[in-house]
Parts: C-alpha cells; sequence; structure tokens
C-alpha cells in the first residue's frame, strides 16, 4: 500500500490507474476478498488449485502451440482454396474456412503467434522503461520524484487507446509503430508499482547498512534496490503482455495496427468482418477465443502467484 | 465545495497545456507532412512552387513550439482549426457529433451500473452458490472478451440471425429524417454492447463491497434486530459497499472512451469516437489532436467527479481538508 501513501492522499484510490492493470486487480482482488467473507461453502483450495492447473494448462497449450506447429507443420496458412470457400466448422476444418478457403485454425495460430510476439516486445519495452523511471523516482526521491509522477498522472491522463491510435496515425501503422505505441500507453502502471517498491525498500535496514558502509548510489541502486523490484516488474511484464496483446488487436481491427500481410488475431476479426455481414459467423469468433483464452490463463496464474507469495497483501501491488 | 471543485479545475489546466504541447511534439516528430495532408491527392500534380507557396502559407517551416503556441492562442478563442476529412470547422464537427456520444455513453453507462449493482448484489447474497460462480465466471470471461468481438457477434446474432434490431447507423437508410424512434432502436446494440463490456467491473466491485459489508456488525444488528433480508441487503450491506464503487464511477472514463471508440466504429455511430478512428485513418492532425485533447479533459473532468463524490458520500472525509 505504499503506492496510496505517497500518492496524493485525497485520492480515493487510484484513479488514473490504467485499465488492465486495474482489471487484473478486479480479476484477483474480488476473488481474494471473497475468501475472507467466504468461511464457509465449497471447498475453496480445491477449487483454486484446479483453477491453477487449467490457467497453466491453457497457457503451455497456447505457448506450446505458437511455438511448435509453425516449424513443424508443414501446412500454409495462406494457401488458397476457393473450392472450400467460408466452410462451417468440419473435422477437415475444425474453425472452419475464411472468404478465400484458407483454415482458419491454422491462421488463428499464425495471427496468435503474432500478437503473441508483439505483446511480448511492447510488454518487455515496456517494462524496461517503467522499472528504469520509477527506480530512478523512487531511489533518487525529491524533486525528481515528484517531476516524474505528475508526468506519468500526465499521460495517464489520456486515454491509452486513443494515444495509441494518435502514435500509430502520426507514424504510419506498422510493426514498430504498434510495439512503440502500445508501451509507451503501457510503463506507467510499471514505474507506479517499481516506485512504491523501491520507496519501501529505501527505508529497510540493509540498505541502511550499505548506505553506512560507503556503498555508492549507484551501487545501492543496482545491487540492493534493482534485485528487490525485479520479482514485482516481471509480474508486471507476464500480466503487460495480454493487455498489450489487446491494444493491439484493437489497433489492427480499427485498421491502424499490423499490415495485413503480417495478420495478428485483430487483422482476421477486421477481415470477417464482410464475411460476418454474410451471416459467417465462425472467421468471427475464433480469433477472438484465441484472445480470450491466454488473457484468462495469465490471470489466473497471477491470481494463484500472488497468493502464493503473499497471500495477505491481495492485490493491492496490481490495484 | 464549489472551491474546492474550481480549485481541482485549475490544477487540471497544466494536465491539458502539456497534454497539447506533447500532441504537436509527437506530429513534429513523425514523418507526417501537414501540405501533403492538406492537399491530399491534388499534392500528387502540383507543381512544386504551389506546394512551398502552401507549406509557406500553412506555416509548417516554423517550429512545432510556435504553431503550438498558435494552435493554443486560437483555441483559447474558440478556433480549432479545420477539418481536411470532414471538410469543415473542427469545433462544428465536434458540436455535431458530441451529442451522440454523449446520449450512447450516458445510456450505457446506467445501464451498466444498475444491472452490476444488481448481479454484484445477488452474487454477493450467497457466496460459492451456483448463482454467484455463475456471475462471477461470467464477468471474468466479459473482461477478458475484446468488445469489438462482442460487438460484431451482437450484430451477428441480434440483426443478421434474429433480424429483431438494425445492425448499425443512427436511422434507416431510407429515412430522411432523425425521429426518436428510430435512434432508439439504432441505440440498443451499442448502448447494450458498451454496457456490457463495462458491466464485470461494477459487478466485481460491487459483490466484493457487499460481500465485505455483508460480514460486518451493523448488519449482523440489523439481522438480529429481526430486519427483513431485502433492507438489510439493499439498506444496510448496498449502502456501505456501493461506497467505494461509488467513488471509482468518475475515474471508468478512459475505459468509456476507449469502449466508445471501438463500438461506434462497428456500428456506425455518428459520434465524436468514431470521428476520432477517420481522423486517425486519413491523418486528419487538427481534428485528432482537438479530440485526443477533449477526451483529456474528459478523463480529468471525471477524475474530479469521482474526488467530488467521495467526499460527498463519504461523512468521514471533510472536502475541505483536499
Amino acid at each position: 500500500m505504499a503506492d496510496i501513501a505517497a500518492k496524493k492522499p485525497e485520492q480515493p484510490e487510484q484513479p488514473e490507474q490504467p485499465e488492465r492493470s486495474r482489471k487484473a486487480a478486479t480479476a484477483a482482488g474480488a476473488e481474494d476478498t471473497g475468501a475472507v467473507w467466504r468461511a464457509h461453502g465449497t471447498d475453496r483450495r480445491s477449487t483454486r488449485t484446479l483453477r491453477l492447473r487449467v490457467s497453466a494448462a491453457l497457457l503451455t497449450l497456447t505457448v506450446l502451440a505458437v511455438l511448435l506447429v509453425p516449424p513443424l507443420v508443414q501446412l500454409d496458412q495462406q494457401a488458397v482454396d476457393l473450392a472450400a470457400k467460408l466452410q462451417p466448422p468440419s473435422w477437415a476444418h475444425p474453425f472452419g474456412t475464411d472468404d478465400v478457403g484458407r483454415d482458419l485454425l491454422l491462421r488463428c495460430v499464425y495471427g496468435l503467434r503474432v500478437s503473441l510476439l508483439v505483446g511480448v516486445a511492447a510488454a518487455l519495452t515496456a517494462t524496461v522503461v517503467g522499472t528504469a523511471v520509477g527506480a530512478t523516482a523512487g531511489a533518487l526521491g525529491g524533486w525528481v520524484d515528484r517531476a516524474v509522477m505528475r508526468a506519468v498522472d500526465t499521460v495517464s491522463s489520456v486515454p491509452h487507446l486513443l494515444l495509441g491510435i494518435f502514435i500509430v496515425a502520426m507514424f504510419r501503422p506498422g510493426v514498430w509503430p504498434v510495439v512503440i505505441s502500445v508501451a509507451l500507453t503501457h510503463w506507467l502502471s510499471t514505474a507506479r508499482i517499481v516506485r512504491a517498491e523501491v520507496l519501501s525498500l529505501r527505508s529497510r535496514p540493509y540498505v541502511d547498512a550499505a548506505v553506512s558502509g560507503g556503498a555508492s548510489r549507484w551501487r545501492v541502486a543496482v545491487r540492493h534496490l534493482l534485485p528487490g523490484v525485479l520479482p514485482q516488474a516481471a509480474l508486471a511484464a507476464v500480466l503487460m503482455v495480454p493487455h498489450a496483446m489487446w491494444h493491439e488487436s484493437a489497433l489492427s481491427f480499427l485498421g491502424l495496427g499490423l499490415p495485413t500481410h503480417t495478420a495478428s488475431l485483430g487483422n482476421l476479426i477486421q477481415e470477417a468482418r464482410g464475411s460476418l455481414l454474410a451471416g459467417q459467423w465462425w472467421p468471427t469468433l475464433f480469433p477472438g477465443l484465441f484472445l480470450i483464452v491466454p488473457t484468462l490463463a495469465v490471470a489466473g496464474l497471477a491470481g494463484a502467484w500472488r497468493e502464493r507469495i503473499n497471500p495477505r497483501r491481495r492485490s493491492e501491488l496490481m490495484l | 465545495m464549489a472551491r474546492l471543485a474550481g480549485r481541482r479545475a485549475l490544477f487540471a489546466v497544466p494536465v491539458v497545456l502539456v497534454v497539447t504541447f506533447g500532441v504537436f511534439a509527437i506530429a513534429a516528430a513523425s514523418p507526417f507532412d501537414p501540405v501533403k495532408a492538406y492537399a491530399g491527392t491534388a499534392a500528387l500534380g502540383a507543381d512544386q512552387e504551389t506546394l512551398d507557396r502552401l507549406r509557406d502559407n500553412l506555416g509548417v517551416d516554423r517550429s512545432f513550439v510556435v504553431r503550438w503556441w498558435d494552435w493554443l492562442t486560437a483555441a483559447l478563442t474558440g478556433d480549432l482549426g479545420h477539418s481536411p476529412v470532414m471538410r469543415q470547422p473542427v469545433t462544428e464537427v465536434i458540436g455535431e457529433r458530441l451529442v451522440w456520444s454523449a446520449l450512447l455513453c450516458a445510456v450505457a453507462f446506467t445501464v451498466a451500473v444498475l444491472a452490476g449493482t444488481l448481479l454484484g448484489v445477488l452474487a454477493a447474497r450467497r457466496p460459492g452458490s451456483m448463482l454467484d460462480r455463475a456471475v462471477t465466471s461470467l464477468a471474468y470471461l466479459l473482461e477478458a472478451a475484446p468488445v469489438f468481438w462482442i460487438a460484431l457477434l451482437a450484430v451477428w446474432l441480434f440483426a443478421l440471425q434474429w433480424d429483431v434490431l438494425p445492425a448499425g447507423g443512427l436511422t434507416d437508410t431510407a429515412s430522411a429524417r432523425v425521429t426518436p424512434g428510430q435512434v432508439a432502436s439504432h441505440l440498443v446494440l451499442p448502448a447494450g454492447v458498451l454496457a456490457v463490456s463495462q458491466l464485470p467491473w461494477f459487478t466485481l466491485y460491487v459483490r466484493q463491497g457487499v460481500g465485505d459489508a455483508l460480514a460486518e456488525d451493523p448488519v449482523r444488528g440489523a439481522r438480529a434486530r429481526g430486519i427483513g433480508e431485502g433492507t438489510v441487503l439493499f439498506g444496510h450491506a448496498l449502502r456501505s459497499g456501493l461506497l467505494p464503487v461509488l467513488t471509482l464511477i468518475g475515474s471508468r472514463v478512459p475505459e468509456l472512451i476507449t469502449g466508445a471508440l471501438l463500438v461506434e466504429t462497428v456500428f456506425s455511430w455518428p459520434g465524436i469516437a468514431a470521428a476520432t478512428v477517420e481522423a486517425a485513418t486519413a491523418v486528419d492532425f487538427p481534428l485528432l489532436a482537438a479530440l485526443t485533447v477533449l477526451a483529456t479533459a474528459a478523463v480529468l473532468a471525471g477524475n474530479l467527479l469521482a474526488d467530488l463524490l467521495y467526499g460527498l458520500f463519504d461523512p468521514r472525509v471533510k472536502l475541505s481538508e483536499m
């Protein structure tokens, strides 16, 4: 709760927090507090283990599919077969085919691969930027801290998708503008988390010991503070991946994301709009499910992880 | 109260200023060329002399700080520039479309708050029950689902399969006038989808707040006095459980704008969010800049509202101390 304490005291909670971290907090927080007042009822522990296992299995399946299918399966996702266009799901094509007869299951796996790559790249960039900014603000304190946190507040008062749209519009759609625009809108939550963590670490006795032992400011930051915040930063990065994927899909869907030849899940949904209006639901339904599954799996895992590292802290870190 | 609002609004001014500056700085750093954007396809056939004159007229060669200052001083007098894509002044575009966006968002938000509160209370009443599990699972699922995907599936189901609601637009294409009945029937799907996208958050928070409140002494006391379950739930538990949710309502503006951007685009709703996407696709800088700043102002107003509501509804917080 260091974050709350350090922020403007009049804020009821942190209203300007970015959407997904709050979403994740809702997911984990509501559930965890549920544990406190749900004294009776079904066996929570088994439900929880089940959820953890299902999440882990789904995530493993997703990652395996993305990593293994393209090199192992000798199928061309772009293979056009006009004789088999817009076929509903069948055994030959479990997800059906699109308007030029491409197999949608294969398209979705490749789309997920693109979305996941963009998501991971954006989340990593955002985490590095956020950690650097947050650690600097927390470690230096004083006016640097105030100025940096003011800047964070300012950037977060622009709706994220809108800022992303603006950046992509100005720099023309493409892989890098998308990665950068998602990264630029997502480092804020990491910066806040890392800063709060650094602030709480800074007052620990071992840091005092290092300072009185003559450690330089740089050494304190790198050797004593940074290792302490890395677990939080890593958790934030993992949680950010689904959000970054969501962001990329939204941009691609609006026609402001990835070029169509590097089809992501958002592009697939965008392309399917024509067939949807003609009554074919499967080209729209399945790419969306491919977006939902990793999101839920990551949220489930993150909830379990948070509970494990500190059951009493609940979701406050991500709230 | 008014003084507090005024003071907090003053704090928002520098933020808006910095955002406008940032918008111009990003544009200056990008490969975007205002001359080509202004001239459009005509730039292809134009000779260099014309382009240079245009460049001079538009003042492109001056530094972006100067252009920002010009824009800002003009904006203060109510002139936000001219939108090349809409072929009309930016203020006119905003004026025509703001109403429709406000209508959509207001209806969606009201529905989301009411339905979310109801579902949250029902789920919190019997924790761990089938109903609670169903509501919670559904909330997580909807939270993870992209809103444009939900919108498209809703179009498929309601407009194509069942043919009960129009798929998009503000009125039927055949209709020349905008009548309330037409608008209402065209509003159902977009507002419904936007409400559904905002619903999980309210439901989960109300469920949590009411659930916490149900375990507290006032509720136990009320039950001990033999007060009916309905009064306990809605009179006691909901009142204290809703407090944190109520104060966060104002801070939902960014999510609402994000949702509106996608929903308006899917349903061709002639609102301001759809205009933003059009402006971005066509790189209409004057319109895009104005709308970005407008959205920021809306977010800040929402935050202000959150603060005020907090002081208004929680007697422990004195507004004079904020």
